[in-house]
């Protein structure tokens, strides 16, 4: 029963959760530029105005493919939130992406086009992190079922610090913040127009949107798997640290300019081997 | 809730200014006056634009990017210009090249005069032009679009 719980939650409250952690994010980043920021419902707002516009189609299979972005996300998080493999997880969560590089090189933009191999790339400099961040659960609790983790009586982040660390910085891609929001940025300015989005418009581009927000609280759920444990209070201190985490992620995207590729990738695979490598390494001969 | 008014998103052109109207419409992001506080995002794709501000007079190297700009945007749409010269031509009017004002290419919905014209009433230009935009919501609604 209780996964059937935990995933309708996810199905029907993310979407308004990272719509409201959006918000939060903009206020934030406002106040930290010594502005006042938009109001609180200010993403509420946009996804209404994008849905009461006119459609404007630049193909027939750009809408779909947005459409199949979305569906598998809710897929991979609502695995997340069953309890499932982790590692099934994170592979359906690659594929996902998959589709929308295919939405984003579907239309003639140049724009678009280059926001599609830039996404594919980094893909690149984040996917080894993640899958180390399943191996490292795997080592820590003999299992990849997230159900598992949570019966577990000490947290993960006890064995895998390194990890945690890693997957902090590399998440900044998939939140697309400064300084690696090369393929499409949350702000309103990128170098090449929009990016991957440059040609979704109204409906193609509102469900986009809520696509990043499933990806957004399937990312701080993994977060969360971290540092709960089968404590009651483990997650409320889960809880804080990501709503911390977040609230860093927001200030790394402020003071930070964007990176060229090359710097991309390389510093996320230095993260990976450094901290990543090192922290399995550890893990494996001692456990 | 999904009054188009609410999170009007903004496009910039410069069509022939001499860059005095764009360095004050720019003004408008800093934090003195803080235009995002209106839900406005200056995007520069105008595929996710509402409103389409255009600074200077057009000419004939940029006329048709006016025009292939004006209709790559959703409905409802608005254009504002900003400062005399994209209202009328301004001191550039008698040039060989210039058409004239933004008006004899597109429609323009709301007129903000000015050299350079200030961020306040750039600002009080495109909030006119919201008003605007929610007629054209309407208009667009009961046609059952
Ligand atoms: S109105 Fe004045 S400041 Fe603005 S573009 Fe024309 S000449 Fe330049």
């Amino acid at each position: 029963m209780k996964p059937v719980i935990f995933v309708l939650a996810y199905l029907i409250l993310a979407p308004f959760v990272g719509a409201l952690l959006d918000g939060i994010d903009r206020i934030v980043s406002a106040r930290m530029q010594r502005r006042k920021g938009p109001s609180l419902m200010q993403p509420f707002y946009d996804l209404g105005k994008l849905f009461s516009k006119e459609m404007i189609a630049v193909n027939n299979v750009q809408l779909l493919l947005n459409l199949s972005y979305l569906v598998i996300l809710m897929i991979a998080g609502s695995m997340l939130f069953a309890g499932a493999d982790l590692l099934m997880v994170l592979f359906i969560l690659s594929t996902a992406d998959m589709f929308l590089i295919m939405a984003a090189s579907s239309d003639s933009s140049p724009f678009a086009n280059m926001g599609a191999s830039r996404e594919m790339l980094q893909m690149m400099a984040y996917e080894p992190l993640t899958l180390l961040v399943a191996v490292g659960f795997y080592l820590t609790t003999g299992s990849f079922q997230v159900s598992d983790f949570l019966t577990r009586d000490y947290s993960a982040v006890i064995w895998m610090p390194g990890l945690l660390f890693g997957f902090m910085f590399t998440t900044a891609i998939k939140f697309r913040k400064s300084p690696f929001d090369l393929s499409t940025s949350h702000h309103a300015h990128q170098e090449m127009v929009k990016g991957i989005t440059t040609e979704m418009s109204g409906t193609t581009l509102a469900i986009m949107n809520i696509a990043e927000y499933y990806e957004m609280i399937l990312l701080l759920g993994i977060f969360f798997l971290f540092f709960v444990n089968s404590t009651w209070w483990s997650w409320i201190v889960a809880f804080v640290v990501c709503a911390l985490i977040f609230f860093m992620e927001t200030l790394w995207d402020n003071v930070s300019a964007r990176v060229k590729w090359k710097t991309l990738l390389y510093s996320c695979w230095v993260v990976t081997l450094v901290a990543g490598g090192v922290n399995i390494l550890i893990l494996m001969l001692i456990k | 809730m999904n009054k188009v008014s609410k999170s009007p998103w903004l496009l910039h052109y410069d069509a022939s200014s001499c860059n005095g109207c764009d360095i004050e419409v720019l003004d408008c992001l800093t934090p003195k006056y803080d235009i995002e506080r209106f839900g406005i995002i200056n995007t520069g794709d105008p595929f996710q634009a509402d409103i389409l501000l255009i600074t200077g007079g057009v000419n004939s190297q940029t006329e048709s990017v006016v025009k292939q700009l004006y209709s790559q945007m959703p409905d409802p749409k608005v254009v504002v210009a900003v400062g005399i010269c994209a209202c009328t031509g301004g001191v550039f009017k008698e040039c060989y090249n210039i058409k004239g004002g933004i008006d004899t290419v597109i429609p323009v919905d709301v007129y903000v005069p000015g050299c350079a014209a200030r961020p306040e009433s750039i600002i009080d230009g495109v909030v006119r032009a919201l008003k605007v935009l929610d007629e054209k919501q309407a208009a667009m609604k009961k046609d059952g679009r």
